[in-house]
């Protein structure tokens, strides 16, 4: 809404570059293959459902890999399943991202030490865009995690690799440390 | 065995009439009762009477056991061996509950199915078998169930290594 | 690759032939076709494969394939000390997770010599059935959606999102609690507990009304599940099967009664089973009735709970909570009722250890899941749909 407020002059005509355009309008209409796996596909419905509603962010979730642009693993991955994520992974059309939701999909979670069976975070067999750290994480967590997404996809342009943008959304973030220090100094205080 | 009559509770009272009967039809295949508080047991010492056992077991007028609650597998490796613990129960007809342990081998050994008897037992020696790797006889389908069928080792067991990859994706930490 | 059948081959016949046509019909050359539903499907209520065999629109056999969702449960109970294991027990039935602790936890308090104070019986109590009521809620919500009605899982969660916040301010989570500890509870609840959980039961009440009438009156969701996925009463029992899936098949079996733990058998409440009025007993609109109905019994024991608690001035709920939990040597097999079934523990301690020997997991969904082969035969692909739903599976409980 503020980058069309902020543009329309008194003519109606918006100015902008091409890059501005088709990175609007891909981030406001990120359509995620909800790859709900276990506990965090709970979460990730009740942030769909009418209390923490996705979809006033235009995040509608489909069930084909074909029709969407950002999957979000929510949930355990195993090894049973490893292949499976791939195959999804790679059915999905460019440009396509991952959001690692929960603790499972980040690092193995609560399962990393004595789970056999448990595929160690997603990231060893798909790349991964943004990690939601939580078990489960809140809704606020994952609607944090999908305006990262936004964000990534707003510093995108025809000219700069993924690996650039995700370098730069980086830098762009606070660092952990930081938050950290400052909520010392106010418990301290 | 029995104590003084007010230290054993109604509930392993029953359990123990359950099992004078069996003892009475089939003698020495089953052990002695393990009258303990939490969960009495006997053990079948003939495995190849098992099956025998709980048909009688079932189907006899006075007991009725026709709902097994759960079938886990264990592993005893000071023994040297693998078993199952089968709880069964009665409902709609009695009471009463028991709870009856059957062991092998631990290299290639083998317990007779029961999954002709109460279907509850199809799925759970599965997972025992995908557990533990002790053969099931006469199981219609007997394969892994929650492993991958190409998984090496028997997690359960105390002496399991987990495999260092699997498909090419590493697997410990 | 597996032989699969092949129906009649071609043949002709002449039915009718007169001066001015000949009508002959022919055999289609069919065979039966291999359908994957899953992994990955919005209907499946998680990671289940069910491999159906379909001859057009009706499914020979659909045999489900598990273990998607296999996180080794087992496995960690051996290597971590009891009290670490509660928060695994949370994540095998995500939706029921006080549930699944309150059978684990009662199953150790077997071995141990302790006594639970009663403030914290009723605060376990009142816990649970909130939670039975928001795992019941998710049920009927997804069990709508699957059926195509949108409507009624937002009112669902709607109503959920009360119970979470609820059970956040008690424990500090909204769904993977750890609260209810070996011996007693994790905190004590807050000082205003009795009155926002009465608001919450007068809140909720007529919520559920509407839920019922909006979709269990349904006609097209009744048409949808009337009559489809009958179980008989006496397979049920041989296959295991427990709760809402065992009274759905008219057998009044409620662990809360016939093996009654904590405090329920101070508490006044009925077990809804369905009669053959509204359904035929033991199809999908039995089961789903049972839950529906169940919601309101679940809120009678609350309030009666609430009633009954006492209060106690500064009431420490880890007091009699062992310094190490090491409970005797000997065996137990203990279990509760959650809104899924039987969620049953089978402990093996050998008396010196504060781990565990051996502790399996009776799953409830595990057991109603193993029938599925046999409901499925000769029913079409949306009445499977249907089943599934009504069978209310977790993947997590299923593959532990």
């Amino acid at each position: 809404m503020g980058l069309l407020d902020a543009r329309i002059s008194n003519r109606n005509v918006l100015v902008t570059s091409v890059d501005n355009v088709m990175n609007w309008a891909r981030l406001s209409s990120l359509w995620p293959m909800g790859f709900g796996l276990a506990c965090c596909a709970i979460e990730m419905m009740a942030t769909n459902a009418s209390n923490y509603d996705l979809e006033r962010f235009g995040i509608f979730p489909r069930s084909s890999p074909r029709q969407s642009d950002l999957m979000i693993v929510a949930g355990t991955v195993t090894m049973k399943m490893a292949e499976r994520v791939v195959t999804l992974y790679e059915q999905m059309p460019e440009p396509r991202y991952v959001l690692s939701m929960g603790s499972c999909s980040n690092c193995g979670g609560p399962y990393w030490h004595h789970g056999y069976h448990v595929l160690k975070g997603v990231d060893r067999i798909i790349p991964v865009d943004v990690f939601v750290p939580g078990c489960p994480p809140r809704p606020e967590a994952l609607i944090g995690g999908l305006m990262k997404i936004q964000e990534l996809i707003r510093m995108e342009g025809l000219g700069i690799s993924r690996q650039d943008a995700l370098k730069k959304l980086a830098e762009k973030s606070v660092d952990p440390q930081q938050v950290i220090d400052q909520a010392r100094r106010v418990v301290m205080a | 065995m029995e104590e003084a009559g007010n230290l054993v509770s109604p509930a392993v009272r029953e359990s123990k009439a359950a099992w004078d009967i069996i003892r009475e039809r089939f003698g020495d295949a089953v052990s002695e009762f393990d009258a303990n508080p939490t969960m009495p047991f006997f053990e079948v010492l003939d495995v190849d009477k098992w099956i025998d056992i709980a048909l009688f077991m079932r189907d006899n007028s006075r007991m009725k056991f026709n709902y097994m609650t759960c079938l886990s597998g264990v592993d005893y490796p000071d023994e040297g061996r693998l078993g199952i613990v089968c709880n069964l129960e009665s409902i709609g007809h009695f009471t009463h509950r028991i709870a009856v342990k059957v062991k092998c081998q631990r290299d290639g050994g083998s317990i007779p199915s029961v999954s002709c008897v109460w279907h509850t037992a199809n799925w759970h020696e599965r997972e025992a078998y995908d557990m533990y790797g002790m053969v099931f006889e006469g199981h219609p389908d007997l394969r892994r169930i929650l492993c991958p069928e190409d998984w090496t080792g028997f997690p359960l067991r105390k002496d399991y290594q987990v495999q260092e990859t699997y498909h090419g994706i590493k697997v410990p930490y | 690759m597996q032989e699969l059948g092949k129906a009649e081959t071609n043949s002709t016949r002449i039915i009718r032939q007169d001066d001015k046509r000949v009508i002959i019909e022919k055999d289609l050359d069919t065979e039966y076709m291999v359908l994957s539903m899953g992994p990955q499907h919005p209907s499946t209520h998680g990671v289940l494969r069910l491999e159906c065999i379909t001859d057009g629109e009706v499914v020979v056999e659909a045999e489900p394939y598990l273990g998607y969702l296999h996180r080794c449960f087992e496995k960690h109970c051996e290597n971590v000390d009891y009290p670490g294991i509660v928060p695994y027990t949370d994540r095998m039935d995500y939706l029921a997770g006080i549930n699944s602790e309150l059978a684990f936890c009662i199953t150790v308090e077997k071995l141990l010599d302790i006594e639970i104070p009663r403030r914290v019986e009723f605060i376990r109590v009142i816990t649970a059935e909130l939670n039975r009521i928001a795992s019941h809620l998710v049920a009927i919500g997804t069990y709508a959606i699957d059926l195509g009605a949108f409507t009624p899982f937002l009112f669902c969660f709607r109503d959920r999102e009360h119970i979470l916040s609820l059970l956040e301010w008690i424990s500090g989570a909204r769904m993977l609690y750890n609260y209810i500890w070996i011996g007693g509870l994790a905190y004590d609840v807050p000082a205003d507990f009795k009155k926002r959980v009465a608001e919450f039961v007068t809140y909720f009440r007529p919520k559920a009304v509407e839920l019922f009438k909006l979709l269990t009156e349904n006609e097209i969701f009744v048409k949808r599940t009337y009559d489809i996925g009958i179980m008989p009463a006496d397979v049920a029992i041989n296959y295991g099967w427990s709760g809402p899936m065992l009274r759905g098949s008219g057998v009044r079996w409620d662990l809360r009664r016939n093996d009654p733990y904590s405090i329920y058998p101070e508490l006044d409440f009925n077990v809804p089973v369905p009669d053959g009025k509204f359904s035929v007993v033991g199809d999908c609109l039995s089961r789903h009735l049972v839950r529906a109905l169940e919601m309101e019994e679940s809120l009678r024991i609350i309030e009666q709970s609430l009633d009954k608690m006492p209060d106690v001035a500064g009431f420490d709920s880890r007091a009699l909570i062992p310094k190490k939990i090491r409970p005797k040597a000997g065996e137990v097999y203990g279990r509760a009722e959650n809104p899924r079934g039987e969620l049953g523990y089978y402990i093996v301690s050998d008396g010196k250890s504060t781990k565990p020997l051996r502790c399996k997991a009776r799953s409830s969904c595990f057991v109603n899941l193993s029938a599925m082969k046999d409901l499925s035969k000769g029913q079409l692909i949306p009445d499977l749909v249907a089943i599934i739903g009504s069978i209310d599976i977790v993947l997590g409980e299923v593959d532990r």
